[in-house]
């Protein structure tokens, strides 16, 4: 490039050094300690290995179920237009900010022993289910999952540009041959991608095993560390099972950036393609059919939720104040934190890359890094690092803040930087030109661009550091609780009606903090 | 001197107005702690006689309450644990943790000799498997007859919970080199191992079970407190494993004559009576007024199984390694 560069401004290149030395460190840090006290010498046993296998094994069938159900769902919404679509394809959204245990809570409501079909079943003279175990597990998966990979699919339809289904349509190509020639191929490039992210998710979910697991049949590496840790004290054993856990995850991180899907929330969903070849009757039903059978699927669960937390509003926990003051300091803290690294680094990476480009990768595969640490690993880490100093317990909250930060970082990483990025193309040289700098170039030409991004992360960042139960479980004392936490141990106590309630305000609070951050960066936005 | 004559004067003259109350920290077991359990009506009579806030924090089942005591070390807040037993006594001994209590009492009723220096009990009963009277027509009368049925049951983890544990070491008793075989048969029918008792009890109330493990004087909450009569314990030819439940002070505490004091009201009437209709156990010291009507219900078992304390820790952890390998299949 011929334009000169202009010197990469103080403050930016501070704030970024800051960012990125605290990201590498609150990363690094657990890991060293991890590698430093594992105890290799009392060697894991048969049935550690087997949580090793457990976690492997149901994360790949998670992953392929998930895949495989979502192709039908996903054409269906493609090349069908009704009533009520926009409405489904959101729902497909609510899943990724649903809080896990609210989920869990939904699904035992209807696949449980004393759940909806288990009665139904027992009055036509059938056993009732019991989901504890491994089909709890991937029944859960599956409800994280389905919707997910149903929307990435569903973009890369939208993608398969009309001209190429009339061309086909224009020669006569049966449903069978448009599906080969056309969409096997977009298939095939997306498929691979929304696997092992899929897998990914699976391998790091911890409050289904916890919950649904049902013993050390369906133990869970993540699970197996909270064991050691908080069950047997073992902190060698707990830093090993982590190390195992962190060099799986970087494999499947590394494997899925290269396959990578491109995430981009919300576009493509809403194309419906003009189809020639799918107005058979025997089409329309088997797509009218997969569509109800999803809903229900989805949306029972929630329903379940609310029908049993609704008249029980009125009679919540004594405990349930000061857990909605924790949730939302965690969630609030957790989320500014999280915005403030990613702009540090989106700022830093940006500036980088008109000069260095090697450098800035580098600074991108931090979030590499963060994909691979799951948040398990470091809150293990921070727990061994921390017990020699202080009371892990008197930190739960500060801890639990800290590391949902952390994983919220690569996700507001990957929506603030390529606005910036678009920013500094657009108006680079013009405000180079007119020597803008500092303040009144952020807040003329990056603010405006950047604050629908940010919005939406700030929002996701809290939504999801709102509805944790993972590293909390580990530091909680008896007496801090967050949301989930309570609900948790309400369900745990069989308090089905109080823990109902609860789950209604925690995704009342939830969904109200994703829609005032995510607002906020949209009012007066022209786009 | 100075210094302690200025202390002393302080205390006399500001104890009563100023001087804040003594809290004295109890970590116990969840159950223990609940509203229907023995822990309110304990604080409040004890607190009317010690000059003092009596704070029970539940930290999960007896087995994690331990787990959870090493973590914290030296720095723990508790004063006073209480809810371990004796199969962990010797594995919470080596930890250095506690102290030594100021005597045994001499008019305990237990069904053993009680030496121990530094753990005092406070109650005892004997595991069982709960089950409802109306909907299980063949009850198993034995370890044998429980595997051969197709009887769904819960249990608990022994690595968190006292129950668990405590059948864990029942099955070790009964079946010696055989245990592992005998959870490998009994694996299939475990509809969920849970954290702790209270999760297991909740769940099989709730019909998630055929049986639940829990203790023979179970059924006495459903009779007594409930007036319900359809629940009952199976009484194994084999004998029933026995627990007794034990609380001992911290060595680190800073209430030592308060937490003292404390364990000498455990062994107390005041205490022992309370026992039995909350926590549903054997008092360690029978009370008074005796036992309550339809406490023991024909629910006696005939033979009492206890691994002795010394030898518990070898065999537990030898036992926990059977279990976790033929469960992880």
């Amino acid at each position: 490039m011929a334009v000169r560069s202009k010197p990469i401004t103080s403050i930016t290149r501070w704030s970024g050094l800051a960012a990125l030395l605290f990201v590498v460190l609150l990363v690094v840090g657990p890991l060293i300690t991890l590698w430093l006290r594992a105890d290799t010498s009392s060697a894991l046993t048969s049935a550690d290995w087997a949580a090793v296998q457990f976690t492997l094994f149901q994360a790949t069938l998670s992953a392929i179920i998930s895949v495989i159900l979502a192709i039908p769902v996903a054409r269906a919404l493609a090349r069908r237009s009704f009533r009520g679509r926009a409405i489904l394809v959101t729902l497909l959204g609510a899943p990724f900010l649903l809080p896990v245990i609210v989920a869990i809570f939904g699904l035992l409501a209807i696949w449980g022993r004393s759940g909806l079909v288990s009665q139904v079943s027992q009055s036509f003279g059938m056993e009732r289910l019991n989901i504890y175990g491994l089909v709890g597990v991937l029944l859960a998966h599956v409800f994280f999952n389905l919707p997910l990979v149903t929307r990435l699919i569903l973009q890369g339809w939208g993608h398969i540009p009309v001209e190429h289904f009339r061309l086909s349509a224009q020669l006569g190509m049966s449903p069978k041959d448009v599906f080969l020639r056309l969409e096997l191929p977009m298939l095939r490039a997306i498929l691979p991608g929304a696997f092992l992210l899929v897998f990914l998710l699976c391998v790091t979910s911890f409050a289904v095993a916890l919950t649904l697991g049902g013993g050390p049949k369906a133990t869970t590496i993540e699970l197996a560390i909270y064991q050691a840790l908080r069950f047997e004290f073992d902190l060698g054993k707990a830093a090993v099972l982590g190390l195992i856990q962190f060099i799986i995850c970087t494999v499947i991180a590394f494997w899925s950036l290269r396959a990578a899907v491109p995430v981009s929330f919300g576009s493509g969903l809403s194309v419906i393609t003009r189809r020639w070849d799918v107005s058979s009757k025997v089409l329309i039903w088997q797509d009218a059919l997969v569509l109800v059978a999803v809903t229900g699927f989805l949306g029972a669960p929630l329903v379940a939720v609310i029908s049993r937390g609704l008249p029980a509003l009125g009679n919540l926990p004594a405990t349930i104040w000061p857990a909605i003051v924790n949730s939302l300091t965690v969630a609030l803290f957790s989320a500014v934190l999280s915005v403030i690294l990613a702009l540090a680094l989106a700022g830093f990476i940006d500036d980088l890359k008109s000069r260095h480009n090697r450098m800035s990768s580098v600074v991108e595969g931090v979030g590499l890094l963060m994909l691979a640490a799951s948040p398990f690993v470091l809150g293990t880490g921070l727990f061994i690092i921390i017990h020699p100093i202080a009371d892990p317990f008197a930190l739960a909250l500060p801890v639990t803040a800290l590391v949902n930060a952390a994983i919220s970082l690569p996700l507001a990483l990957r929506a603030l930087l390529p606005a910036m990025q678009h920013n500094r193309q657009t108006y680079g040289r013009l405000t180079d030109s007119l020597e803008m700098q500092g303040w009144a170039r952020f807040r003329l030409t990056t603010w405006p661009a950047i604050r629908k991004p940010l919005g939406f992360s700030t929002g996701l960042a809290a939504a999801l550091s709102m509805g944790d139960l993972g590293v909390i479980t580990l530091f909680a004392p008896p007496d801090v609780e967050t949301l989930p936490l309570l609900m948790y141990r309400l369900m745990g106590a069989y308090r089905m009606d109080e823990a109902a309630s609860v789950a209604l305000i925690l995704v009342a609070l939830t969904l109200t903090l994703f829609w005032i951050f995510d607002r906020g960066g949209r009012l007066g936005h022209q786009t | 001197m100075k210094r302690s004559l200025l202390a002393a004067a302080l205390v006399t003259f500001g104890g009563a107005t100023w001087a804040e109350t003594p809290t004295l920290t109890v970590y116990t077991y969840d159950s223990f702690v609940s509203d229907w359990g023995p822990g309110p009506t304990i604080e409040a009579t004890f607190e009317e006689t010690c000059g003092c806030d009596l704070k029970f924090v539940g930290a999960g089942d007896g087995a994690a309450l331990l787990a959870r005591l090493k973590l914290e070390g030296a720095r723990t807040k508790a004063d006073v644990v209480l809810g371990l037993d004796t199969s962990l006594i010797e594995n919470a001994k080596a930890t250095g943790l506690f102290a030594p209590h100021n005597g045994i009492p001499a008019n305990l009723d237990l069904p053993i000799e009680w030496t121990d220096e530094v753990f005092l009990p406070y109650d005892w009963g004997y595991f069982a498997f709960v089950y409802d009277k109306t909907l299980i027509p063949d009850v198993p009368d034995s370890f044998a007859a429980l595997l051969k049925s197709d009887l769904s049951i819960l249990i608990q983890d022994p690595r968190s919970s006292t129950p668990g544990l405590g059948l864990l070491l029942w099955v070790k008793a009964v079946y010696g080199d055989k245990a592992a075989d005998v959870w490998e048969a009994l694996a299939p029918r475990i509809v969920t191992v849970t954290k702790g008792w209270s999760e297991a009890y909740g769940m099989f109330l709730e019909g998630e079970a055929d049986m639940v493990l829990s203790y023979t004087t179970s059924p006495a909450y459903h009779l007594i407190a409930e007036e319900d009569d359809t629940k009952a314990a199976a009484i194994f030819d084999e004998g029933h494993y026995m627990q007794i439940e034990v609380a001992a002070k911290t060595s680190g505490t800073k209430h030592g004559a308060l937490a003292d004091e404390f364990l000498d009201f455990m062994v107390s009437d005041a205490f022992q009576s309370i026992i039995p209709t909350t926590n549903w156990m054997y008092p360690a010291v029978l009370p008074s007024g005796g036992l309550p009507d339809g406490f023991i219900a024909g629910n006696e078992p005939e033979k009492a199984l206890l691994i002795p304390i010394p030898d518990v820790e070898s065999i537990r952890k030898e036992a926990l390694a059977e279990w976790l390998s033929a469960l992880s299949q």
